[in-house]
């Protein structure tokens, strides 16, 4: 396990100085405009359309244009590059908008010319966060496949290569979090869940701060929508998966004297959902914090104008990616333990 | 006006983080001095009580972010 993590830093740590070059080509047609660090380091903590990779010093933008996929009830479903769409042009009724409450989304544009800022055409296209999260679970079904495949070969025996990398870790989440919350009996039925969110969450942790070559560097557990999604998915497993006394205690705690039973109802509803609501910020903000620490202390260098503050800057970075990785492993950790916590509350068996 | 009340409120949210992690590393030190076999159980719940403290904090991040 050490072997692989030292490995894992050793990669980060030579892929940052590719982040300069990329970075200084973007900064050069900001000379004619103050370069705005908040546009821009929202710009790259965001979701988008296309695969910003440089900027040319003559303006023109390198990058990799995914597809857009919309859907309008009366037009159909248009799949096209989103490069009918940069740079604000319209293409079939469709435009991004530049400014105010719909900044950023695909509107309808009205056969007069409007903007029809009513109904909004249903948006499946396949953004940057949607190609990070297709290859981070391209890469965990590689692992894992093999590792099942190398199980079924050898039976269970003394783990070599890739297992002996991943049955710590496994093993972990089993004795260390599953069995003393959910108990013996019980936690097989959750393990596969369990196990899916951490790795997932570890590896597209990881893949977020990798800065080269595009498939990594998407930030998809920065992207409210995904935590939205995996805490909904704890939500589900927890309400489906209650017995009796969980739902006893919702709604008739013991106890609890009758007349104040309408305070305690609402109370107790709105904790059942506060809790997945708490892991999906969580989760959310400790990724993206980093993400924009990182940014920004890349920022001081076009701030200051000079490249003498660019080896200060570096380390800072680097500390920050450090803290960053452990990070990383801690949040996919906190995550499973309180998926647990809530998994185990709700199969709990009365004294 | 807002932007300045937001990063107002998003420094007092920091203040409330740094005074309970510090809590809990102080309590941690303490309980390793006492009994150094049992230092990393110690070490392990004392990160995952600062982590679940911070994800109390980065509400009040988010919170301020949206209210700019």
């Amino acid at each position: 396990m050490r072997f692989g993590k030292s490995i894992l830093f050793s990669l980060l740590l030579l892929m940052l100085p590719f982040t300069l070059p990329a970075q200084e080509e973007h900064g050069t047609p900001a000379a004619e405009e103050e370069f705005d660090p908040g546009t821009f380091i929202l710009a790259h903590v965001a979701d988008s359309h296309e695969w910003h990779i440089l900027t040319k010093s003559n303006g023109e933008s390198v990058a990799i244009y995914l597809p857009v996929i919309v859907y309008q009830k009366d037009k159909g479903i248009d799949i096209f590059s989103s490069r009918r769409l940069a740079e604000e042009q319209e293409y079939k009724g469709y435009k991004v908008m530049e400014e105010g409450d719909l900044k950023g989304k695909i509107v309808n544009v009205k056969p007069d010319g409007s903007i029809d800022e009513k109904n909004l055409p249903l948006d499946f296209s396949i953004t940057k966060a949607v190609v990070g999260m297709f290859f981070s679970v391209l890469i965990g079904l590689w692992i894992f496949v093999s590792l099942g495949r190398s199980y079924k070969k050898t039976g269970i025996s003394y783990p070599k290569g890739i297992q002996s990398f991943l049955e710590p870790v496994v093993l972990f989440v089993r004795d260390d979090i599953a069995i003393p919350i959910i108990g013996e009996k019980k936690h097989e039925k959750y393990m596969p869940y369990l196990l899916t969110a951490f790795f997932f969450i570890l590896l597209n942790n990881i893949m977020g701060l990798i800065p080269f070559p595009p498939p990594f560097g998407a930030n998809v557990t920065g992207n409210i929508a995904v935590t939205f999604v995996l805490a909904l998915c704890t939500f589900l497993i927890t309400q489906f998966s209650g017995n009796r006394h969980y739902w006893k205690d919702i709604f008739a705690a013991p106890g609890v004297p009758f007349w104040l039973l309408p305070i305690m109802i609402p109370v107790e509803i709105i904790g059942m959902f506060s809790k997945p609501f708490a892991l999906m910020i969580r989760l959310f903000a400790n990724i993206t914090a980093g993400h924009i620490i990182v940014l920004s202390l890349v920022c001081l260098i076009f701030l200051f104008k000079s490249l003498a503050v660019a080896p200060v800057s570096i380390l800072f970075v680097i500390f920050m990616d450090c803290l960053e990785l452990l990070v990383a492993f801690l949040q996919a950790y906190v995550f499973t333990l309180l998926s647990t916590l809530f998994i185990g509350l709700a199969v709990k068996e009365e004294h | 006006m807002t932007g300045t009340m937001a990063a107002v409120g998003a420094g007092l949210a920091v203040i409330g983080a740094g005074l309970g992690i510090g809590r809990i590393g102080g309590s941690a030190m303490d309980a390793i001095a006492r009994q150094p076999e049992a230092s990393s159980k110690i070490q392990i719940n004392m990160i995952v009580a600062a982590a679940l403290i911070e994800g109390a904090a980065l509400f009040a991040i988010v919170v301020a972010l949206i209210a700019k």
